[in-house]
């Protein structure tokens, strides 16, 4: 990856973080371009065509989520965005506005790269991987076919469905309405209690320890994300 | 002298009330119209407005005189206010333009003038009065004439009856009152000019009211009124700069009021007498308990007395008792009364005869005190038009048809039985129908039975029989006694009936106050007790009732109302639209009663009664009009003004309760503020010093640390910033508790989710600890915030970590009960002493333990708001074998729709 030297527009208004941010993923090899505003990256975009957005949610010029509707305009760039823990709706609202994934500051800086490999990987169609590997869990979409450690696991229709969405976005998040419209329909998003049950269900059937889950792995406030072990390995 | 001469608080709060921001009154007094107080008024306004004072002229009457019209010039000018009134247009002064305007000064001439009906006030001096309380400076003028007390003195003067008056209390307000005074000979040579106006068809009356003899009395007395007042500056003059001076012992004056017309007189001679002394004048009446209640016209008559008594100044006090020389005479001993006034009729009573007149009485009682005897005037008695005011005429003829009846009955069994009884026997029998219809019907059929059991005895039963004549002289006595005894039994019985009447309203009004108040005490909660209140007072006046209370901007509107609901669907709310609060507004801002049957406002659909309590008002008590518009009558008045202070007095203990309890939270406030910085201080700087240490000594002595040594200490720069951030993250979490803006977002949430989420989010602390989760799969999802919950097991594991030796196992159960989701942390930790299992929930209380990590001392008063808000509760026990566990539990809240269970489980697709 360090040859290729992936392009990373950094915004944020605090010089102490694309302070750090430039010198952390420079070291990783990535090339590190920063911008202290909305409008200077949604111009900056366009100049440099970057393969990631690193972009804080707190600008002092204009709203994240404007700046994400403006690049998801022309651009299917990557966008990580930068919030806090108690700010699970701003995080929804740039999910919903077509951001990639997010990460709760303060951050480690493995944590950070791992959702940035995560971004990026997902730039081509899922379809070109047909069977998704996490650690122990396979599903095998040709197939419809979910193993565990190599044993079969019967799933229902529904069950099935939720399965495959996350794995669909596998390590980015999903949210709880992008779920719902996908399993039960654009009538049913604000119907979290099916999500709920059937996530324990699916629990149940695919975790080890369902009380301490290791593949979905539930993101308070927002959704849930589908994670490898060793995506946690990884992380913080 | 040595003694230190104290100011009297009196004086000083007179001096208060003199120094609020209530607007100066300057009253121009003449002694006639012509004397030239139009024309002085304005002069003093050109004076002002030299001054550079803001001078507005509100409403004048320059009677068409060149001179005083220009004088007006160059004085601003408010236009006036026309209303249409039976096809005519009239013109006001525009009140609510002039408090708009809100001069320095207004003029307003003519003080005495009668607003046209529709108006706010149903007189101009109440305009004024709300001019001052606007703190606006008035100029008006007054003819001596149209003062109250002085009314009565100048129709007997001038034979002219004045309709409009204006009570004293407003010339006694008046900062400062200025005599315009012209020789009466010089008046009517101006009058002859024509420089006085005078309407054409008036011309003939005036002309005799113009007479010098009526000038020079009026002008006396308009020079009295000054003096009075003059007197009266000095007064408070001397009193203001604490000048000792020659006090009169202060006087007292009691005036005796009856429903009488002549009781209005007696209140104007007690109000010139109290104020010739400059002292406190009392109008008592008495109620007597053991007389026929009065009839509608006299107890109107009473409280216009009353009334007028009130609005001349003077305190008004009810009395009961039934003999009004006893009650006058305790109450005058009892008060330090100097004086009394008194009426006396112009033909004296058969019982005065007897018994002495009130007069006479009183001297006899009171000895000390100088009893005034006003002799009373010819005033056309007033029709009897019922014998018995208490009952209706129909019950009472009802009575006359049974007693007949009754009696018919009685004779024809006793004349069946007439050879085994005599003439004393059937005396006492027929005394007993005379006894039953006193009680029942009072005296009028008591007295019918009498003489009808008269005839009967007479005509059936003494010899020659069937005949209306006495044979012996010795029946003619029996007989006679028989109709005394009926009478007097009549009279007793009758009066009996009458007391039992008064006592039970007497009673009832007592029980209704009584109920009230009881409400007060066991009522806790504002609102419950505003309805509760609300309902009682419709009941006791079977009317609609709602209470007003202001809001923080000071808006009135309705906090409780009864009854809830009405027969035709109107409800006491719709009542209330912005007419009828404007007026429950002024009667609140103005401390009057105002509203249907009083002269403020009148044209409001119910009567509003301000809630004066110690500190001013705090509301405003409505009455409704009755649906069969019957009006309130004056005991009902007394009764209404009592339920209003009582409410009064319980909104303000609630009012005061409620700031109490603010000042409380206040002081937490303070107090949390003070731990708060010193946890910062504290909390912060400690794994800020272990981060500046750590990163110093990698940055200046590098080449003394190997690489183990290096990553020890990176690793303590990660740890203590973790913890920074979780300190700060608990800081925020309470300042949003604390400020209130914590805000639920309630999902469905799975519990085994959040507490897989919880452990997740506690990670690496719990890294050696057998964990152990019993989450019961059927367990029912939870109506919560997710994010919230999550913190609090975040928290509670924290805890767990913290206060358990290492290795220790840690436990969350969850169960579901009737209503609730309980969901407990156990430990094997040191656990927490009896005593404080409570107090571990404070904000910052610590547990000390030497050699242990403190925390925070928020984490589990976090977890309590979190509950809390979240409608559940929180606790902390000591666990069976040591340890502690912290049990908080959650609404379980009815089910969410499910969709349908899918019984069929996929297999692979083998196609």
């Amino acid at each position: 990856m360090s040859d290729s030297g992936p392009r990373v527009l950094v915004v944020d208004d605090e010089p102490q973080i694309r302070r750090f941010l430039k010198t952390a993923l420079g070291a990783h090899g990535y090339e590190v371009a920063e911008v202290d505003c909305g409008q200077e990256a949604i111009k900056q975009a366009t100049f440099l065509h970057p393969d990631l957005v690193i972009l804080d949610l707190g600008l002092p010029d204009m709203d994240g989520r404007e700046v994400i509707e403006r690049l998801r305009e022309w651009s299917r760039v990557p966008i990580l965005v930068l919030s806090v823990r108690e700010r699970e709706e701003e995080k929804i609202a740039a999910l919903d506005a077509g951001a990639d994934d997010y990460i709760t500051k303060p951050f480690s800086t493995g944590e950070l790269l791992a959702r940035m490999r995560v971004a990026m990987r997902h730039l081509g169609p899922v379809e070109e991987s047909p069977v998704i590997g996490l650690g122990d869990l396979v599903i095998d979409l040709p197939r419809r076919l979910v193993t565990v450690a190599g044993t079969r696991v019967k799933l229902t229709p529904t069950e099935y469905e939720i399965l495959k969405t996350l794995a669909t976005y596998a390590g980015r998040v999903v949210t709880h309405r992008q779920l719902l419209r996908q399993v039960w329909g654009p009538g049913s998003v604000e119907d979290t209690q099916y999500l709920r049950v059937y996530i324990r269900q699916l629990r149940s059937k695919i975790e080890r320890e369902p009380a301490r889950p290791e593949y979905i792995v539930t993101e308070p406030g927002v959704g849930y994300r589908l994670t490898s072990p060793e995506d946690h390995a990884s992380g913080a | 002298m040595g003694e230190e001469r104290r100011p009297d608080p009196e004086k000083i709060l007179e001096r208060i009330r003199e120094d609020t921001g209530r607007g100066r009154l300057t009253v121009f007094l003449g002694a006639a119209a012509g004397v030239g107080k139009t024309y002085a008024m304005l002069e003093a306004a050109h004076e002002h407005l030299g001054k550079g004072l803001d001078v507005v002229i509100g409403w004048l009457d320059t009677h068409g005189r060149k001179e005083t019209q220009a004088l007006a010039e160059g004085i601003e000018l408010l236009p006036a206010r026309e209303v249409e009134y039976h096809g005519v247009t009239l013109r006001e002064m525009d009140l609510d333009a002039l408090l708009a305007r809100h001069p320095q000064v207004a003029i307003v001439d003519e003080l005495a003038h009668t607003n046209v009906a529709g108006s706010r006030h149903a007189k101009r001096y109440q305009d004024v009065e709300e001019l001052l309380d606007a703190g606006i400076h008035v100029f008006t003028a007054l003819n001596v004439q149209h003062v109250d007390s002085l009314n009565d003195v100048v129709q007997q003067i001038t034979g002219v009856v004045v309709r409009e008056t204006v009570p004293d209390r407003i010339l006694d307000q008046a900062a400062e009152i200025r005599l315009v005074d012209l020789p009466p000979e010089e008046l009517i040579h101006r009058l002859e000019e024509g420089k006085v106006y005078v309407p054409a068809q008036a011309a003939q009356a005036l002309q005799r009211f113009f007479r010098p003899g009526n000038l020079n009395a009026l002008r006396e007395l308009a020079l009295r009124k000054t003096t009075e007042r003059v007197g009266g500056q000095l007064d408070t003059y001397m009193r203001r700069h604490d000048i000792e001076g020659p006090w009169a012992v202060r006087d007292r004056i009691v005036v005796c009021v009856g429903p009488s017309p002549f009781s209005a007189n007696l209140i104007r001679v007690a109000r010139r007498m109290a104020a010739q002394s400059r002292c406190e004048w009392i109008a008592a009446t008495v109620e007597q308990p053991g007389r026929p209640p009065l009839n509608d016209a006299q107890k109107a008559r009473l409280a216009e007395n009353v009334r007028l008594a009130e609005e001349l100044g003077a305190q008004v006090v009810s009395l009961t008792g039934d003999d009004v020389a006893d009650t006058v005479a305790r109450f005058a001993r009892e008060h330090n009364v100097t004086q009394i006034v008194i009426g006396k009729p112009l033909k004296a009573r058969l019982a005065e005869a007897w018994r002495g007149s009130l007069a006479d009485r009183l001297i006899g009682q009171c000895p000390g005190i100088d009893i005034h005897v006003i002799p009373g005037e010819a005033y056309p008695r007033e029709k009897r038009l019922r014998i018995f005011p208490g009952l209706r005429p129909r019950l009472v003829l009802r009575g006359y048809i049974v007693v007949l009846a009754g009696m018919a009955l009685l004779t024809a069994i006793l004349v069946a039985l007439r050879d085994h009884l005599n003439v004393l026997d059937l005396n006492l029998i027929y005394l007993l129908p005379i006894m039953l219809a006193a009680m029942r019907w009072g005296i009028g059929p008591a007295f019918a039975a009498a003489l009808l059991g008269l005839l009967c005895i007479d005509f059936f039963f003494v010899p020659p029989f069937y005949s209306l004549t006495v044979a012996q002289p010795g029946y003619a006595f029996t007989l006679g006694v028989f109709v005394t005894v009926g009478i007097i039994i009549s009279g007793l019985a009758g009066r009996l009936k009458h007391e039992v009447q008064a006592a039970q309203t007497r009673e009832a009004r007592t029980e209704a106050l009584f109920r009230m108040s009881r409400i007060f005490v066991a009522v806790e909660e504002t609102q419950e007790l505003l309805d509760l209140v609300a309902e009682e007072v419709a009941e006791d006046f079977a009317t609609m009732a709602a209470i007003l209370l202001p809001d923080e901007t000071g808006r009135l509107s309705v906090q409780a109302y009864a009854p809830r609901s009405r027969p035709g669907g109107e409800t006491a709310l719709s009542l209330f639209d912005d007419n009828e609060i404007a007026t429950a507004t002024w009667a609140y801002q103005h401390g009057q009663t105002a509203g249907k049957g009083t002269d403020t406002l009148a044209g409001a659909s119910a009567l509003y009664v301000p809630l004066q309590a110690t500190r001013g008002a705090v509301g405003v008590l409505a009455v409704a009009e009755r649906a069969d518009g019957e009006r309130v009558l004056p005991e009902e008045w007394r009764m209404l003004q009592a339920s209003a202070d009582l409410i009064a007095v319980a909104v303000e203990r609630l009012q005061l309760t409620e700031q109490a309890r603010r000042a409380d939270v206040l002081t937490r406030m303070e107090k949390l503020h003070l731990a708060l910085l010193d946890s910062v201080s504290h909390d912060l700087r400690t794994p800020l010093a272990s981060i500046l240490g750590s990163v110093t000594s990698i940055l200046e002595d590098d080449h003394l640390h190997d690489a183990e040594s290096r990553r020890r200490l990176l690793g303590t720069i990660r740890d203590e910033a973790a913890r920074m951030n979780h300190l700060i993250g608990n800081l925020l979490d309470m300042a949003r508790i604390e400020s209130g803006t914590l805000r639920l977002k309630r999902d469905w949430c799975d519990v085994a989710d959040i507490v897989g989420a919880a452990l997740s989010r506690v990670g690496r602390a719990l890294e050696g600890r057998p964990i152990e989760t019993r989450v019961p799969d059927d367990l029912p999802l939870l109506l919560g915030d997710f994010v919230l919950i999550e913190q609090v097991l975040v928290n509670l594991l924290d805890n767990a970590v913290k206060y358990s030796p290492v290795g220790s196992g840690i436990e969350i159960a969850a169960r579901g009960q009737a209503d609730l989701i309980e969901i407990v942390v156990r430990d094997r930790g040191f656990g927490i002493l009896k005593e404080d299992l409570e107090a571990v929930f404070d904000k910052f209380h610590r547990v000390h333990r030497p050699g242990e990590s403190v925390g925070t001392g928020l984490g589990l008063s976090i977890c309590r708001g979190i509950v809390e808000a979240s409608g559940g509760s929180i606790l902390a026990r000591q666990r069976d074998g040591g340890g502690t566990e912290i049990v908080f539990t959650l609404p379980a809240a009815p089910q969410a729709p499910m969709p349908q269970p899918e019984a069929d489980e996929e297999g692979p697709d083998e196609r």
